[in-house]
């Protein structure tokens, strides 16, 4: 247990060592502004709410999240530190779990920065801020998703851009997933796959708790799809350690 | 007592090809072992499984009587290890590098730091010790790798190529230093430099594709050719039987 919190601390670290923090932080937060104020219309709407924000959110996550979570393997395999970190007496798994918490707290930094936006619907109105925290609340969950994935990939590739790549790739799948256009044409033709796919939406499981919906079983599907994507990680790490 | 280090038919294959071929030895406290063999002979994939970091096909490997398969993390505590190419964060400073090695090995407030300076004195980085890994050339960036696998004063260590891009009175330090270090261990180094196992091997094991083809004392392996040199005896052992023929 300590040791992940060690891993992770220097994991943390390293983000903030490096320009990536910042580069994240700054985009992320432009995009989210931009996304909202603009394409979302903040304003013409004339509601104290956050709902373009939160619709916005989990594609701008779907594009950063990905860039977060490219290195945290991949990285290690490159410069060959992957066989330092995994010849110390740590497992595997406190690895994995390690990194990908920091990745992850980093992640709800960002999200925390955006608490501008909370104060601007205050100041303008009075929104319901129990719904607020319950979006803010599918926004950790839906970036621990896509981190978990993208660990995941990382772990696969000594190449940060294949990682990425991988990464955006199998997140838009679940992202997609409940999505009309897919789920009627898996009905036309796959009709078992259509309910599996709906199921497997993150994008709509994140839309009914940022609606202030909180459901068990949105918790629960979130919490085992990032337990899966970081067993698999753990096993891939195994595998390809020395590799 | 037990060997401190002690390997059982060991052999690992990638795909077709067999890198170690069933090897076994034991390495006993006080002794130094020179692990020698051409590139490509499967000295570090021996190191790497001894450390844990490659799974065994066949054979056994313990470190300190912990099997590195059974049980991983044990046989880990008791083993300081200095990977191939001496890997390190290149973000992160020399002490914080050696802070976060020694967090892991389980140690806090005066006893971390203690150790931290401890092993940070014995590899002379105190000049370079707020410095971020990257920045420093090669000598430095190998001696930090040896700090991390000493600091928990193990009773086993195993150092891929650990003079590798010193300079001459940087190799005689670190010589020294398993020298001293030597009554108190058992000691694994690889290395491609003949004359350092002369100065400070008790014992040379001489690999080539995958297999022991010597195990004796460097003084004896020396005398099996007429010059006395072990350059010669390395070179007749494991040169290619075909190039052997022609020369």
């Amino acid at each position: 247990m300590r040791n992940i919190f060690v891993i992770a601390g220097r994991e943390l670290a390293g983000y903030f060592a490096t320009p990536v923090a910042a580069v994240f932080i700054v985009i992320f937060l432009v995009l989210q502004g931009v996304l909202t104020f603009n394409a979302g219309g903040f304003f013409t709407r004339g509601q104290a709410d956050l709902v373009p924000f939160f619709e916005f959110l989990p594609w701008v996550f779907l594009l950063l999240v990905p860039a977060i979570s490219m290195r945290l393997w991949a990285e290690e395999r490159r410069l060959g530190t992957i066989e330092l970190l995994l010849t110390l007496p740590v497992t595997e798994a406190e690895a994995v779990i390690g990194k990908f918490l920091a990745a992850w707290v980093f992640c709800i930094i960002a999200l925390a920065l955006t608490f501008p936006f909370v104060i601007t619907v205050n100041i303008l109105g009075s929104p319901d801020n129990g719904v607020i925290a319950a979006g803010y609340l599918g926004g950790v969950l839906v970036s621990g998703a896509f981190l978990a994935v993208g660990s995941a990939t990382s772990a696969m590739t000594k190449n940060q851009v294949i990682a990425f790549v991988l990464g955006v790739a199998i997140s838009f799948v679940f992202a997609v997933s409940g999505y009309s256009v897919v789920t009627d044409f898996l009905d036309r033709n796959l009709p078992v796959l259509a309910s599996i796919a709906r199921g497997f939406s993150v994008i709509q499981r994140f839309r009914a708790i940022s609606q202030g919906l909180l459901s068990l079983s949105d918790l629960v599907f979130f919490a085992s799809f990032i337990c899966f994507w970081l067993f698999l990680n753990v096993i891939v790490v195994d595998h390809r350690k020395a590799s | 007592m037990a060997a401190l280090i002690e390997i059982r038919g060991l052999t690992r294959r990638f795909g077709s090809l067999t890198a170690v071929d069933d090897v076994s030895f034991n390495v006993e406290r006080g002794e130094v072992l020179g692990f020698l063999g051409p590139n490509g002979a499967g000295k570090t994939t021996t190191m790497r499984m001894l450390a844990g970091f490659v799974t065994p096909t066949a054979g056994s490997a313990a470190v300190a009587g912990h099997d590195v398969t059974a049980e991983p993390v044990a046989a880990r505590r008791a083993l300081g290890f200095l990977p191939e190419g001496a890997p390190t964060y290149p973000e992160m400073t020399v002490a914080g590098f050696l802070r976060f090695t020694a967090r892991i090995r389980g140690y806090g407030g005066s006893e971390l730091a203690s150790r931290v300076a401890a092993a940070i004195a014995l590899t002379e980085l105190q000049s370079v010790r707020l410095q971020p890994v990257e920045t420093l050339s090669k000598g430095f960036k190998r001696r930090v790798g040896l700090a991390q696998a000493l600091l928990h004063d193990p009773p086993v260590l195993v150092l891929d190529e650990p003079t590798d891009g010193l300079d001459p009175n940087q190799k005689h330090e670190v010589r020294t230093l398993i020298r001293r270090l030597a009554p108190e261990k058992a000691i694994v180094i690889s290395t491609h430099i003949l004359e350092e196992v002369e100065a400070v091997c008790t014992r040379a094991i001489i690999i080539a594709a995958g297999r022991i083809v010597a195990d004796d004392t460097p003084a004896a392996l020396a005398a099996r050719d007429p010059s006395g040199r072990l350059e010669e005896v390395f070179r007749a052992i494991t040169r290619p039987p075909v190039l052997a023929k022609a020369a």
